[in-house]
């Protein structure tokens, strides 16, 4: 089971298909079909992610969009959770399949869309319904769009019926805006509101036991995590057309939350249009977060707090990405329906270096002693799009 | 924070009294607004040589989306009227006309298109949105202005030229 | 504490648009004119060209990092229509 990625998926999902919603001219129609791949620290996710968008008539734009995860890891010995450190452990396989659906109706200047999604796996029922108007103003130079998300999810764990309810609510304020014949703005503000069992039903902390039953030192117990947390997000972003027809990019988001958990990132990214048909990306993005106040590693003794974190997305860590990508532009004459095809491919590497995660599946070593964890990732995409 | 939001409207208020506001030069009944530009032609085309006819012209740029979209429909109307007294014109707006060639190789029309490469006529035309039509009567006035493209503006076009050719 | 800074600037911006938008006695001007945006309408310059891409690389980030939100951006500048 995927927790919090069931949830970030579904919110990054309703910011792909909300964020299409453009006031003022509907997105162009356009199929996509990508295959993604991740690669890191003892996992392999994969599978395909399609997209529909058709314009009904002038003033409607539907897109669909169907995508699936098939997930096969490792089950942590340590912390018994599908976590993807690197074990002697068991394997598994899951697989998520998610699909949603969503309407944006043009009245002039202003946008509105909703739509719906439904992620499904073993374990993890999710929903989610979005709303948003966005709307253009000051001679289209400004485009301002509010949105709010709600989701209902049920959290479930192999082996057992009953399931246990996460509900979620996200409010969005986006602004973009046209400073010069060059360069455009983009702020947005994010507030996510979650209730419910937010910890994941699998995972374990650790705390110092010299009596401990397994020899190393340490016993393990169930994550304790609190039932709402309160996140805060703002980001602004700079896109800069370069005079040899290139674009610059470069974007901050600040973020922080009722668990005490600061996240700065920070991107640049650069695109350059070569020999007409080929259009190469780069982007480097670094992420530093601190630690939620319930996260250690390892805990003094049993129930040394209400509430007790070891999941490694709560931890303090730096995130350096460093990506690059291609996209080949083509015109199959054959089929006149299509105004315009890419090919695209994208490879990003992801590294992780956690400040107060240690490897505590490594034996022989003094619990609290073993190497900070560093996680190595390659993530693929490939993907085929067509403008209709 | 609330020093921020308290400057924020403070200079909001502060500058939006000394913005200029718009003059309308180019409204119902006046005259248009005369000019020469080069034409695809090779030839300069000015406004004086249309004297006597009824002209639409029609603002547009290769990359805006509904300005492509409606050239097929200008190109049909052209087809229609051209012999009843009406001569299309398109400004292309672009400082740099090679996209907009490229692009009437591919989908090409038998009006004149003019290139306005330093922008002189869309200043002067009060060009508010992309694409955007005037229609001017035999007499030179100003009589419909199209801001933007929708759906069915092409059929207003006919109904506008049709009230001009029977006056 | 945590929510207050991003939503006092979220507050002072609809603040600052809202007063702008009102302004009915002498409208703002756009310094961009319509026919000035074509390499604002470059899809090089839009904030997600490929969206269903986007949308991957942020729930791979989302599902390893502690952050959530604030990606999207809505608009871009064609000034068409």
């Amino acid at each position: 089971m995927r927790r919090s990625r069931n949830s970030a998926r579904l919110v990054a999902l309703a910011g792909l298909l909300l964020g299409c919603a453009h006031a003022g001219v509907l997105p162009d129609d356009r199929f996509d079909v990508l295959y993604h791949h991740y690669n890191g620290g003892g996992m392999n996710i994969q599978g395909p992610s399609i997209l529909v968008r058709k314009k009904i008539g002038d003033h409607v734009s539907l897109a669909g969009n169907y995508y699936v995860d098939n997930i096969t890891g490792h089950i942590d010995s340590i912390s018994g959770a599908s976590v993807d450190a690197v074990s002697g452990a068991s394997s598994y396989h899951e697989e998520r399949k998610q699909e949603s659906l969503s309407i944006d109706v043009l009245q002039g200047k202003t946008t509105y869309s909703a739509g719906y999604i439904t992620g499904n796996e073993n374990d993890y029922w999710a929903r989610t319904a979005f709303a948003s108007i966005s709307e253009d103003m000051f001679g289209d130079l400004t485009t301002i769009s509010f949105g709010f998300t709600r989701g209902w999810d049920k959290v479930g764990k192999v082996g057992q019926t009953a399931t246990s309810p996460l509900e979620r609510r996200n409010w969005q304020l986006g602004l973009s805006q046209v400073l010069t014949r060059n360069l455009l703005l983009g702020l947005n503000f994010e507030t996510s509101e979650s209730e419910g069992l937010l910890n994941n039903p699998y995972r374990m902390v650790r705390y110092l036991d010299p009596q401990s039953l397994n020899g190393r030192g340490f016993t393990l117990q169930p994550e304790q995590y609190p039932h709402t947390r309160t996140g805060n997000a703002g980001s602004g972003q700079l896109k800069y057309y370069l005079p040899w027809h290139a674009a610059l990019a470069g974007n901050y988001r600040y973020y922080s939350d009722t668990w005490g958990i600061v996240g700065h990132t920070f991107e640049l990214g650069y695109t350059q249009p070569l020999f007409g048909s080929w259009t190469l990306d780069t982007h480097a993005r670094y992420y530093r977060q601190t630690h939620a106040d319930f996260y250690s590693d390892l805990f003094p003794y049993a129930s040394a707090q209400n509430f007790m974190a070891r999941d490694r997305e709560l931890a303090t860590f730096k995130n350096l990405t460093l990506g690059f990508g291609a996209t080949w532009e083509f015109h199959p004459t054959r089929l006149s329906w299509l105004q315009k095809s890419t090919l695209n491919l994208h490879w990003d590497r992801m590294r992780i270096q956690y400040g107060d995660y240690r490897e505590a599946w490594l034996s022989g070593l003094i619990p609290g002693t073993e190497p900070l964890y560093t996680l190595n990732a390659n993530v693929v995409q490939f993907f085929l799009s067509g403008w209709f | 924070m609330k020093f921020l939001s308290r400057c924020l409207f403070l200079l909001a208020v502060a500058v939006a009294p000394a913005l200029p506001t718009s003059m309308d030069l180019i409204r119902a009944g006046a005259p248009a607004p005369q000019f020469q530009l080069n034409s695809n032609s090779g030839k300069p085309l000015s406004l004086a040589d249309l004297k006597g006819r009824i002209v639409l012209v029609n603002f547009w740029a290769s990359w805006c989306g509904p300005c492509r979209k409606e050239m097929p429909l200008l190109e049909q109307l052209n087809r229609q009227y051209r012999s009843k007294g009406v001569t299309l014109v398109g400004v292309n707006v672009e400082p740099d006309s090679a996209a907009a060639t490229d692009w009437l190789k591919a989908t090409p029309v038998s009006f004149p298109i003019l290139f306005d490469v330093d922008s002189k006529v869309s200043k002067l035309y009060q060009v508010e949105g992309m694409p955007n039509t005037v229609i001017l009567d035999r007499k030179g006035n100003v009589r419909y202005i199209h801001r933007g493209y929708s759906a069915g503006a092409e059929n207003e076009y006919m109904d506008q030229i049709r009230a001009l050719i029977r006056e | 504490m945590t929510h207050r800074p991003a939503k006092t600037a979220a507050a002072a911006l609809l603040a600052a648009a809202g007063v702008l938008a009102l302004t009915a006695c002498s409208p703002i001007q756009p310094w961009v004119k319509p026919y000035e945006r074509e390499h604002l309408a470059d899809p090089i310059m839009s904030f997600s060209r490929d969206p269903v891409s986007a949308t991957y690389l942020d729930h791979v980030y989302e599902s390893r990092e502690g952050a959530r939100g604030a990606t999207g951006t809505v608009g871009g500048g064609c000034g068409c229509n």
